[in-house]
């Protein structure tokens, strides 16, 4: 009886094991298929190819899924991933791309998207399953192990493309390019939370040993296996690379707290005069609600502080622009960028004779009010306004500096000589400082601030050698600055003014109570 | 613009041809007829049957790493003549940023080396036995490629399917390597000083392979790839010879990086030496180039858009 069963599951495993297993993954394609049509078709192509409908806007484009090169992996360079991998970019998403996390997926979903995005590659069908790579143990991280890994970046050359403050501004940087021949970018190591592969210690070890297959970022292990970093070294160098910022996206905040300066405003953006101030980050995003549209925008937030002494106002505003615009070194980038983006029918530029483009557009960012303090929570629109109700902006570029200007849509911009507004910015590795000033209220037209009262903030900015111009901006929603009143007063005067309130209040209760016993 | 020797572009710049047909086709048919041929061997001898006898059941499929007989093989010799029109200019390369590399330079300075003539002799062209091989000798030994002074030596490699390239850095620099092949796995390894070697294979045939070094955007060398040993790299002066191959009729076919492909027939006889040559000219740039698969961008266009700052 035992024989005879045992017999029947080998035969049984001979006749129908295999052949249901093949099955099997038929049924997961399947099943995958209309997970893909529904959900990954519009960028990756209904072949996989990374070129949906979408994909023309993208940069980088959406994955290519009959090359199999998978950026993020745990796998040698050139390797495919692993299931583990691809199901991780799917539930994740590739931050700093188009690619959102998917987590109205099942499960089952991603297991069968998984079996059909293999399908789409020959490569998986070749070979043995891909097998992660030995990562080793992080020995611990603290002040000395980053101290080393700042060595490590040095003996890796890590600077050649991400620059030495890590803001993606190397030598290297402007000549990149992915395998398909289109510009990408250098990571700015200060904006971990758009770090496609996830932004701990293990994420970033594992990026460096692995590669960004597809991308310039090669993977270090014949420099760790020559010995020229240790296996301990490249994880003090991840160790040293998390210094480099927060790991997570500073938390929103809405209000531009603006406190009163003691012993006088900054004269300039210096990082001394500055130091101590609190500062605002605020999330750009290109703006993709008027032709032509951006969806590949370089500034993707911007860093706000502010002081005032109740006659002036002066703000700093930083953010991270790996090209100082213009620039000629970044004239191949523009060029590539422009033929690589769908720009929905941008006026056309020509090149000259020898390749260079005949107009290098420059950095530009503007902080945006509205021209009279709003009634309420009122705000005009927030692309510049329109006829109907103006903006008010504070305009710098990195060619007429800064100015002032009424906007009524981003088609009409007219300067306001008369603007008091001054100003200066300063590039340095991979960033701009700006600095503007101006009298708190003005004779000329433009907006009066009232210290106390929330005043509507909004940001636009432009990189010149990515081709931004005019529309093709990344931009913010509304926000609010707030001119803080003196502590002293608002110490006093406001519970002294609720007293005054409540006795008046009071006394009137009396009165009317008293003429009441009158009249009866 | 800075020249980058990227055939890719000129594949895009221009689609003009001049029999330069892909010889990927060429290849993929080639290598299902050996793959017949060696599943032929393998099961044709009927139950048990030696694989001497199943060789001869095969006919001419001849068995593979099997030494070379010199009764049997002659020798392919010739040329990459340049015959007509302007040599094309090379671009200098600014190597302004890395001056180590720059140094290695005579007073020219270091230039592009897309095409290379000297006394009428076209350097860099990749001749290989494209149609008529049967069987060949397991690849031996190890092709190497280093990066001096900032460029590849040598700029265009020819190896054999599964044979080690060791691949090394001779600049005291941060180099990566990225290969970028369309039918085998690519690779992109950084060597961030002198002295690292990384061992590299690719696992099937394809003309050509490209690959790159980001850091320094200058950079290309190309890897041919076949699975036999008939193959070779014509030398600064145009010439090449590639010697043991057996007694055939065979295509050949000669690759460079801006003239594309071209063809010719030759025969082999044992101890003889044949002749195929092939001739260039300045008006063949910007040919079709067969790149491993062709990697096509979008826009090939040179017209630059861009909205005017208001």
């Amino acid at each position: 009886m035992r024989a005879s069963r045992g017999t029947g599951i080998v035969l049984l495993a001979l006749f129908a094991a295999a052949p249901p297993a093949l099955a099997g993954q038929e049924d997961a394609a399947a099943a995958g298929k209309i997970v893909y049509d529904r959900w990954c078709a519009e960028c990756h192509g209904e072949t996989g190819q990374g070129d949906g409908s979408a994909a023309a806007s993208m940069l980088p484009r959406p994955r290519d899924f009959a090359q199999a090169l998978y950026q993020i992996r745990t796998t040698g360079s050139g390797q495919l991933p692993t299931d583990a991998d691809i199901r991780f970019a799917i539930e994740n998403g590739l931050p700093g791309t188009t690619m959102p996390g998917w987590p109205n997926l099942t499960d089952q979903e991603i297991d069968d998207v998984i079996v059909y995005l293999k399908s789409f590659s020959r490569f998986f069908a070749q070979g043995p399953a891909p097998e992660p790579l030995d990562f080793g143990s992080d020995p611990g991280g603290g002040p000395a192990a980053i101290e080393a890994g700042a060595a490590a970046y040095l003996t890796m050359l890590c600077e050649e493309c991400h620059g030495l403050s890590g803001r993606g501004d190397g030598t290297s940087a402007p000549t990149l390019e992915d395998w398909r021949g289109l510009p990408i970018r250098a990571a700015d190591l200060t904006e971990a939370w758009v770090f496609n592969g996830g932004s701990s210690v293990e994420d970033m070890h594992t990026r460096m040993l692995t590669g960004l297959d597809g991308t310039p970022m090669p993977s270090a292990i014949d420099a760790m296996n020559s010995g020229v970093v240790s296996p301990d070294e490249v994880w003090q160098l991840a160790h040293y690379l998390a210094s480099f910022g927060p790991r997570e996206m500073p938390p929103l905040r809405e209000v531009i707290r603006v406190g009163r300066a003691e012993g006088g405003l900054p004269a300039d953006g210096g990082e001394e005069a500055w130091a101590g101030v609190e500062a605002f980050h605020f999330p750009l995003s290109g703006q993709v609600v008027q032709l032509p549209r951006n969806f590949a925008p370089t500034v993707d937030g911007l860093w706000v502080q502010g002081l005032h002494d109740g006659n002036d106002v002066a703000l700093r505003v930083q953010w991270n622009d790996p090209s100082n615009s213009p620039d000629p070194n970044w004239d191949e980038w523009q060029n590539k960028i422009t033929a690589a983006l769908d720009l929905d029918g941008a006026e056309a530029i020509a090149l000259d004779s020898a390749g260079a483009p005949s107009v290098r557009p420059p950095d530009a960012v503007l902080l945006q009010f509205p021209f009279e303090m709003p009634e309420g929570t009122d705000r005009p629109y927030f692309l510049m306004g329109d006829a109907r109700e103006p903006v008010y902006l504070w305009t710098w570029d990195s060619e007429t500096g800064v100015g002032a200007a009424r906007g009524r849509g981003l088609d009409s911009v007219e300067p306001l000589a008369e603007d008091p507004v001054a100003g200066e910015a300063t590039w340095e590795e991979g960033r701009w400082t700006l600095y503007v000033r101006r009298p708190i209220e003005v004779e000329s037209e433009g907006l009066d601030f009232v210290e106390g009262t929330p005043t509507p903030i909004a940001f636009q900015a432009w990189d010149g050698s990515s081709a931004e111009v005019g529309k093709r901006s990344s931009v913010s929603t509304w926000y609010y600055i707030l001119l803080e009143p003196p502590a002293s007063s608002t110490v006093v005067v406001t519970p002294l003014l609720a007293m005054l309130l409540t006795g008046a209040f009071g006394l009137v209760l009396v009165r009317r109570a008293q003429d009441r016993r009158r009249d009866r | 613009m800075k020249q980058r020797g990227r055939a890719l572009n000129s594949q895009l710049r221009n689609s003009f041809s001049y029999g330069g047909k892909s010889m990927r086709s060429h290849f993929w048919n080639r290598s299902a007829a050996l793959l017949a041929v060696v599943a032929m061997a393998a099961c044709g001898g009927g139950g048990g049957g030696s694989s001497e006898g199943a060789g001869d059941a095969a006919g001419e499929a001849a068995p593979a790493a099997a030494a070379v007989d010199p009764s049997t093989v002659g020798t392919i010799s010739g040329m990459a003549n340049f015959t007509g029109g302007m040599v094309p200019t090379m671009e200098a390369i600014d190597m302004s940023t890395e001056a180590d590399c720059a140094a290695g330079y005579g007073a020219d300075g270091p230039m592009a080396q897309n095409v290379l003539v000297s006394n009428g002799g076209l350097a860099n062209v990749f001749v290989y036995l494209s149609e008529g091989v049967s069987g060949a000798p397991a690849a031996s030994g190890a092709a190497s490629l280093d990066q001096v002074n900032c460029r590849y030596t040598p700029h265009v490699l020819g190896v054999q399917s599964g044979q080690d390239i060791a691949i090394s850095n001779s600049d005291n620099l941060l180099h990566n390597i990225n290969a970028t092949p369309t039918e085998n796995r690519g690779f992109n390894i950084s060597q961030p000083r002198a002295g690292i070697t990384s061992t590299q294979r690719f696992a099937v045939a394809e003309v050509m392979v490209p690959v790159r070094c980001d850091v320094h955007g200058w950079m290309q060398a190309y890897i041919g790839v076949v699975d036999h040993p008939y193959f070779a790299v014509t030398g600064a002066d145009g010439s090449y010879s590639i010697a043991n191959v057996p007694a055939g009729d065979y295509t050949m076919t000669a690759w460079h990086e801006e003239f594309g492909t071209m063809t010719s027939s030759v025969t082999v006889t044992a101890g003889g030496t044949a002749e195929a040559s092939f001739d260039y000219s300045g008006e063949m740039m910007g040919a079709d180039v067969p790149m491993g698969e062709a990697l096509v961008l979008e826009h090939g266009t040179k017209r630059i858009r861009v909205e005017r700052i208001q």
